[in-house]
């Protein structure tokens, strides 16, 4: 069983003791490695090809592997048909990603500085419920939140969906901010604040560059986990204009037509950016989605 | 700590009331995530359970107290017997499939090879990239007329006709439950990418020098050091399948019937479909009671904030 660590581990790292001689390269695990990377990308794979298929070509039976015709146009013409207004959902989704990582960053960052550097009666208390906030969904409290938002008069708004994003991705920015913060030594702020700099001048000169990582890492999870919101906005959101692009690609299966290439094509535009971010913030992961609970 | 040296020693009175002074200066720091928490999630658990006692129109209207009215129509559903049962076995498999796959993984994952880096980078896409689209490629890929991996299936020879997949309850149940494996797994090898990264090499050495096999080393040395792991991992899967629509929404929504529902599923098929928000709320209270639950028995086992 493992304790927090107040430290935020690099969990990408293989032990630097590790003598070197007895590594030799080993191919035939790149092999198995190439194996297991197809299993892994083969959906991305259907989707980024499928997406330059023409309408008749997608839905042709017996199907084609590769396209005969490339249809690149299908990124431009996705922006205007029928099934949904594209350009307000691409709207939507930077809208409600937005707000709801600037509002959760605004709400957890004074919480995980202060948690970090004052032992307080309620702080274990207050540490637990943002941390069971991340294991309560949305999804579970759907209708409660239809309710609330109803009785607010703010249902069916991108400011509903910032403030649910906001609320439910509070935990793992607060934990991973926390671990960072408590990482700073508090001699470093003393030696600061004994140095004549204020309270504001050593948290921007000395805290922020050392904390900066977990601030990042918080931004960008949070900033994915509002992209990617589905359920939530599928039940709140009824007006196609206000709905994000995970809930408009779903306008485009139909019945019994659909519009795949568009599909994809909008997930490709969705997932590429998403995959990019959360590259850079791999490392530090693990340890702010288990509350340390593993590292 | 320094907080704690602040503290007058002697005197009880003062030294509560230094303490109620420091909760009430941390109080201006936590409000906003106080705020937050209790305006968005606190509340709506509030006002769900007393919804599931109140009796609503299909267009939201308060027509008074119900009892225990919409817990009876909810537990009276024929469905729910069924239901239920799909619910067991979804959160049950799709978490078990995720844990051997995801330490299998890690392992793997966990040895030195050329291209290691980009092949944990490709493992991260099915994690990070939306899980609705993820599951549209599935629905695409699987129609039995212009599905791509139907007709992959029969080219290779699995299969001798194109099987139409989630036409039926059953198989686009499992269907679904392939694809909720399949973007769990990412997140699980990282629990026990990081778990393996506690190991102490020192530990596998002396166990290779006593001359254990490496089966023998696995289970008898590795495995322990992974009990943490094992259970973060066990425990935010059971939660995030628990509570998974986009999968079953997408694959399994067209489905007539609730034969391919859960729980979850079948909450958001009543206020969708049925408008029943009051019916809704007694299920989600029931969904909800489940999950407090899981996460009374992860503070239990885990015991994040054991520091303290």
């Amino acid at each position: 069983m493992s304790t927090v660590i107040e430290r935020p581990a690099a969990t990408a790292e293989v032990p630097a003791t590790r003598p070197k001689v007895r590594e030799k390269k080993r191919w035939g695990l790149t092999i198995t490695g190439v194996v297991v990377a197809l299993v892994f990308l083969f959906p991305y794979v259907i989707m980024l090809i499928g997406a330059f298929k023409t309408r008749r070509e997608i839905l042709k039976v017996p199907p084609t592997y590769l396209p005969q015709d490339w249809a690149p146009e299908n990124f431009v013409n996705m922006w205007g048909t029928p099934e949904t207004p594209l350009p307000w959902n691409l709207f939507s989704t930077i809208v409600i990603s937005l707000g709801g990582t600037a509002l959760a960053l605004l709400a957890a960052l004074p919480a995980a500085y202060y948690t970090a550097r004052h032992n307080f009666r309620l702080k274990v208390p207050f540490l637990l419920l943002v941390l069971i906030t991340q294991m309560l969904q949305p999804t579970v409290l759907a209708s409660g939140l239809f309710r609330e938002f109803v009785t607010l008069e703010i249902n069916d708004t991108r400011l509903a969906m910032i403030l649910v994003n906001a609320a439910f991705n509070l935990s793992f920015a607060v934990w991973i901010m926390h671990s960072f913060f408590a990482s700073v030594p508090k001699e470093i702020e003393e030696a600061a604040w004994l140095d004549g700099c204020s309270r504001g001048q050593s948290l921007r000169r000395i805290m922020l560059p050392l904390v900066w990582p977990g601030i990042v890492t918080a931004v960008i999870f949070t900033f994915i986990a509002c992209w990617n919101e589905f359920a939530a906005s599928l039940i709140l959101l009824p007006t196609d204009t206000n709905q994000p692009l995970t809930v408009a690609l779903t306008r485009f299966i139909g019945q019994y037509e659909s519009a795949w290439q568009y599909v994809f094509a909008v997930s490709i535009i969705g997932i590429l950016p998403v995959v990019a971010l959360f590259a850079l913030i791999e490392k530090h992961l693990v340890s702010g989605l288990t509350a340390g609970g593993v590292k | 700590m320094a907080q704690i040296a602040d503290t007058p020693r002697g005197n009880p009175a003062l030294r509560r009331r230094a303490r109620r002074q420091t909760t009430l200066q941390a109080l201006p720091w936590l409000a906003p995530a106080l705020i937050l928490i209790i305006g968005v999630v606190l509340f709506p658990i509030g006002y769900m359970i007393y919804t599931s006692f109140r009796d609503l129109s299909q267009f939201g209207k308060d027509r008074g107290w119900a009892g225990l009215e919409n817990y009876e129509r909810v537990f009276g559903l024929d469905q729910l017997p069924r239901v239920a049962t799909n619910t067991v076995f979804w959160v049950v498999g799709v978490v078990a499939l995720s844990i051997g796959l995801g330490l299998v993984l890690a392992q793997f994952l966990n040895k030195r090879f050329p291209g290691r880096k980009v092949l944990r980078m490709i493992i991260i896409v099915p994690w990070a990239a939306s899980v609705v689209m993820t599951s549209t490629v599935f629905v695409y890929g699987l129609d039995p007329f212009y599905g791509i991996i139907n007709h992959f299936l029969v080219d290779v020879g699995i299969l001798d006709v194109p099987f139409g997949f989630l036409k039926n309850p059953l198989p686009g149940f499992l269907a679904a439950m392939f694809v909720a494996v399949f973007v769990s797994v990412p997140f699980t090898t990282f629990v026990f990418l990081a778990g393996l990264q506690t190991v102490p090499q020192d530990v596998l050495e002396a166990a290779q020098i006593d001359g254990a096999n490496r089966v023998q080393t696995y289970w008898r040395v590795v495995f322990p050091y992974l009990r943490g792991a094992l259970v973060v991992a066990t425990i935010i899967n059971v939660i995030n399948v628990f509570n998974n629509l986009p999968i079953l929404k997408t694959m399994t929504g067209a489905i007539p019937g609730y034969d391919a529902d859960t729980t979850t599923s079948l909450m958001f098929k009543i206020i969708q479909n049925d408008r029943q928000i009051d019916t809704a709320s007694a299920l989600s209270v029931v969904n909800f009671v489940v999950v407090v639950v899981v996460i009374g028995i992860y503070l239990r086992v885990v015991r994040p904030m054991r520091e303290d």
